[in-house]
């Protein structure tokens, strides 16, 4: 019996004691009416060919493990950065019920969002219902100071109104007149996350902006865009303006709400932009978006409005930083500090030392547009590789950028680039053309036990891994502590390559 | 704690103030999920108190935060998704495969990729020109993709999100057309999830569809199996943390063959051949008992309810199951019972010093609110509230064999009810799932996953009560809990 009080075996441990491995085996052997065993290594052999690989890119209909969500995911995550904010997903349940997991299980932290619960009567003959009654209850439950409204795709495709049915659900008092109810149509069968996060964004200055008489001033909106590690990287955003004196807004601060304290009180809300920030953000002089293509619609209303806009893609390495606060300097006219620059060097220290152990390495790069854009460019930085980057959500303009990138440097030569690609096209790449690292997310753990290449965990989703997001990746701190995550993976293998007593251990160095 | 326990409060006035909160209509509609187990009538055996008062599975009030999930969840999450020789294609955006990838942590043996695929998001990922001119072009090219690059599957579900049911899609026809085709079993499932109201109706449709394009079919086609006398088939069980296996392994002690696992760690062979087993043992009974009576009425295959969880129930369970077979399996039962009782005592006297007494509240699916209530007295603990997402009446009338009179009932519950009754009664430990997790937590009181046993498992079985009780030991006494105030801040 493996089992006992003083050792308890689990999951991990249970299942390869000889009792269960007896049981298993006699279960594929007498009830599963499996495949043989040569066929299987054989076809497994096959999912690694070129001749498999040039099948599974010929793909037209199927996507196998997409990196890349839905619209209202990156709607809910925009609207909770908003202070006291609760998003309302009109629309089937389920929905909401996966983003608060999925939002649950990388921040392991509250998601809190209502749905309209729709069923088969609303699809016949609308939601405008569930959205009035709704309204009324989530403002009474929750007490919020906003409620910003997406859409599931079954609210979409039956054409519901948000605008019209919101101003009924006034007229019907669900909630006061002046209460903000703004929103945002948020269909998943357009775009990915990122776009949910663009059009939310717009959805929720444009009641606050659009009758309003804009005075222009001096200040700066910043936009985060969708980001797994905002909470990490708003707090050093606005460490570093405060070293500059740069008085920004940050237009949806999610860095509290995903990262409140256990001291015995649930805050279902917790910092974020206040609505009197908002409105004064129509002011500013220029509108700075941190991630292109989470933003491209509300830049454009920004521009609209008279102001300036810039986008960036996911400032993160040492030129990546040096253009924002650079361009945070131009638009402010404020010099950048001495600490920063000092800052800088510390980073570009830590990479030089580092050198020997990165310069030639090739990675395979996956993730949102923007975050493999600036992830390709500091691997470039420390002499790395690029073999290929690969976004699911990502369109032919990503791409062109993707190949000016690459070969702006000598780095850069050998790399493919593939928008619109899923994970399991990935597989049959590294299959074919390998890279020493792979840089994704948790969902990559699955190439990497497939093709024996470690995972650097370093974008949304990371389920597997705790408290990275807590982090930092942007600016040259954050560019710190991704340079020792790819050193860390470079140094643990080198270690478990020379790792077994006597046969491989030549090179288990003390000192490298 | 961070908070002290408040004086306390009736159960009926916990209701009566939370109700409050609501506006008036809604007030109305949740005051009829809301209850408390009321003393059993006289007469009424099998029931220590009667729980079937509230109301259930009915359509959640919108806007206020309900747990629930839908009927694509409950089809493609619960009872399909874990066969592993088949592909599950999440037919429609890309959504909710991507939620759902991987998340359920239904074990599994075989080679992802090659000859299994649980793990796996398959998706037709509709864009606007598919919503608009309809998909069933796309997925017939979907399946004959699936074919070629996946040669050893062995069949296709095909697991409908919200817009299939709502453009008109027609995929039945698609379904019939490509297993002519290809020769291999191709499900067409109706889950969208605007229908039914919870994951309730998935579970259902899923039954109904595995009746009707695996079950009855292969009946009628001929199965290559020969049943013996001794063999059963798990159904409900899909293997969590697997939970099958820690399970599988007493009923095949007890001299049983299970020659069909619905539907964790299945292949759809061992589904195709359940009918010839001599009787049916099923732990979900909320999302299963629907091809349990199918079966019965057209195969006459008899069927039973069980209870692996905690050595109570576990004992009691293989007593009954025995039952139903000759003298030599109820002699192995009580053997196999006489020698796990050691272990069942070890870890008695190790944990129960440490949980004896506490207090804990469930809110989970449409099952364990009940079955893992008697795990809990085993480790003398005691429970103060139990609710379900999705159970329907006669969960409920079976929940008061389980609960004592006067525990808090709560019926898809909103997060603004749990919260409320969590702060109130301040129960030792909450079990529940991943959007209640954290925010309890913050409340400074130790919660487990129950859904996913909190990425540890399995709970079925004497293995599994093993690591249930460590578990719920490690979450109640941890010393982060006594950590949550600053000392310098120490409430008066």
């Amino acid at each position: 019996m493996p089992q006992s009080a003083d050792n308890v075996l689990d999951h991990a441990k249970l299942f390869h004691e000889p009792e269960y491995k007896a049981m298993l085996d006699n279960k594929r052997a007498t009830f599963e009416c499996g495949h043989p065993s040569n066929m299987v290594t054989e076809i497994g052999d096959w999912t690694k060919s070129w001749d498999y690989r040039e099948k599974n890119l010929a793909r037209e209909a199927l996507t196998i493990n997409p990196a890349k969500a839905c619209q209202p995911l990156g709607a809910v995550f925009a609207a909770a950065g908003y202070e006291g904010t609760m998003s309302f997903v009109h629309g089937s349940q389920g929905c909401v019920a996966y983003y608060r997991s999925h939002l649950a299980r990388h921040f392991k932290e509250p998601s809190s969002a209502v749905s309209s619960s729709m069923t088969e009567d609303a699809a016949v003959f609308g939601g405008l219902t569930n959205m009035v009654e709704g309204l009324a209850n989530t403002y009474a439950l929750y007490n919020p100071k906003m409620i910003a409204v997406s859409t599931t795709c079954m609210a979409e495709v039956i054409g519901d109104d948000l605008n019209s049915f919101i101003i009924k659900a006034k007229e019907k008092e669900s909630v006061p007149e002046d209460f903000p109810v703004p929103f945002a149509h948020t269909p998943a069968f357009v775009g990915s996350h990122v776009d949910g996060y663009d059009n939310m964004q717009k959805g929720i200055l444009t009641p606050f902006w659009k009758d309003a008489e804009r005075a222009p001033g001096d200040g700066i909106n910043i936009i985060p865009g969708f980001d797994g590690y905002a909470v990490g990287n708003i707090r050093e955003l606005k460490r570093m303006l405060g070293l500059m004196g740069v008085q920004a807004t940050v237009l949806s601060d999610v860095s509290d709400v995903y990262d409140t304290p256990s001291d015995g009180e649930f805050r279902m809300y917790s910092g974020g932009t206040t609505q009197d920030e908002i409105k004064d953000a129509l002011n500013a002089k220029a509108t700075i978006s941190m991630q292109e293509y989470c933003s491209r619609k509300t830049l454009a209303f920004c521009e609209e409005k008279g102001q300036e806009t810039s986008a960036f893609h996911y400032p993160m390495g040492v030129q990546g930083t040096d253009e924002l606060l650079m361009k945070l300097s131009e638009l402010t006219g404020k010099e950048i500090p001495e600490a920063l620059r000092l800052e800088r060097g510390r980073l570009v220290d830590a990479m030089a030392d580092s050198q020997a152990y990165l310069h030639g390495k090739t990675y395979a790069i996956y993730g949102d547009p923007d975050f493999v854009y600036s992830m390709a460019r500091f691997v470039m930085e420390t002499g790395g590789e690029p073999k290929h980057c690969l976004a699911t959500n990502g369109g032919k303009d990503w791409a062109e950028k993707m190949q000016a990138l690459l070969a702006s440097s000598p780095f850069g030569q050998g790399c493919q680039v593939w928008a619109g690609k899923d994970l399991w096209h990935l597989r049959s790449i590294l299959a074919t053309e390998p890279a020493d690292m792979l840089i994704g997310n948790s969902y990559g753990k699955y190439l990497e036990r497939d093709l024996g290449l470690p995972l650097i965990r370093l974008t949304f989703p990371i389920f597997d891994r705790h408290h990275h997001h807590r982090f930092p990746t942007w600016g040259y701190q954050g560019a710190l502590n991704v340079l020792v995550k790819l050193l860390d993976t470079v140094f643990d293998k080198l270690d478990s390559d020379s790792g077994t007593l006597g046969e491989t251990d030549i090179s288990f160095d003390l000192t490298r | 704690m961070a908070k002290d326990i408040p004086d306390p409060i009736t159960p009926e006035k916990l209701i009566e103030d939370v109700l409050s909160a609501y506006p008036a209509k809604s007030a109305k509609k949740r005051a009829k999920h809301l209850g408390v187990a009321e003393a059993a009538p006289e007469g009424e055996t099998g029931i220590v108190s009667k729980c079937d008062t509230v109301k259930s599975n009915i359509k959640s009030v919108p806007g206020v935060m309900t747990i629930r999930g839908c009927a694509y969840a409950g089809s493609k999450g619960v009872v399909w998704g874990p066969i592993k020789d088949m592909v599950h294609i999440s037919h429609g955006p890309v959504g909710c495969g991507h939620y759902s990838w991987s998340q359920r942590r239904n074990y599994y043996t075989g080679t992802t990729g090659v000859d299994s695929f649980v793990t796996f998001q398959f998706t037709t990922d509709f864009q606007e020109k598919d919503i608009v001119f309809g998909g069933d072009k796309k997925l017939e090219k979907t399946i004959d993709e699936i074919n070629e690059l996946f040669p050893l599957v062995k069949g296709i579900t095909i697991q409908s999100e919200c817009p299939i049911g709502l453009i008109g899609d027609d995929i039945e026809a698609v379904a019939k057309k490509k297993k002519a085709d290809i020769g291999k079993t191709i499900v067409p499932v109706r889950c969208e999830g605007f229908r039914g109201v919870s994951q309730s109706l998935g579970h259902h449709i899923a039954n109904d569809m595995l009746r009707d394009w695996v079950i009855d079919p292969a009946q009628e086609a001929g199965v290559d199996y020969e049943g013996g006398a001794y063999d059963v088939n798990i159904i409900g069980d899909y293997n969590i943390g697997g939970d099958a296996w820690s399970s599988r392994i007493l009923l095949e002690e007890i001299g049983l063959n299970v020659i069909g696992c619905w539907s964790g760690d299945a292949t759809l062979a061992e589904i195709e051949r359940a009918p010839k087993a001599r009787l049916n043992l099923i732990h979900c009974y909320r999302s299963m008992t629907y091809i349990c009576r199918h079966m019965e009425e057209k195969y006459g295959l008899a069927w039973m309810e069980y209870n692996f969880f905690g050595p109570s129930q576990i004992a009691a369970s293989l007593r009954a199951i025995a039952s139903k077979f000759d003298q030599t399996i109820q002699d192995k039962a009580e053997a196999v019972i006489a020698k796990y009782q050691p272990l069942v005592d070890a870890v008695k006297a190790k944990y129960m010093p440490r949980l004896e007494g506490k207090r804990v509240m469930l809110y989970v699916g449409g099952l364990r609110p009940r079955h893992v209530v008697t795990a809990y007295h085993d480790l003398g603990m005691e429970i103060v509230g139990t609710g379900y997402e999705f159970a329907h009446g006669d969960d409920y009338k079976r929940t008061g064999e389980y609960v004592k009179e006067g525990t808090l009932i709560y019926d898809d519950v909103s997060g603004y009810e749990l919260e409320k009754f969590i702060e109130t009664l301040r129960p030792d430990l909450v079990g529940s799932g991943i959007k209640e997790k954290y925010a309890t937590q913050k409340m400074g009181i130790p919660f487990r996953q129950m859904h996913s046993w909190d990425y540890s498992g399995p709970y079925h079985g004497y293995d599994g009560f093993a690591i249930f009780a460590r578990d719920m030991d490690l979450a109640i006494n941890n010393p982060v809990w006594g950590l949550f105030d600053a000392p310098w801040k120490k409430s008066a």
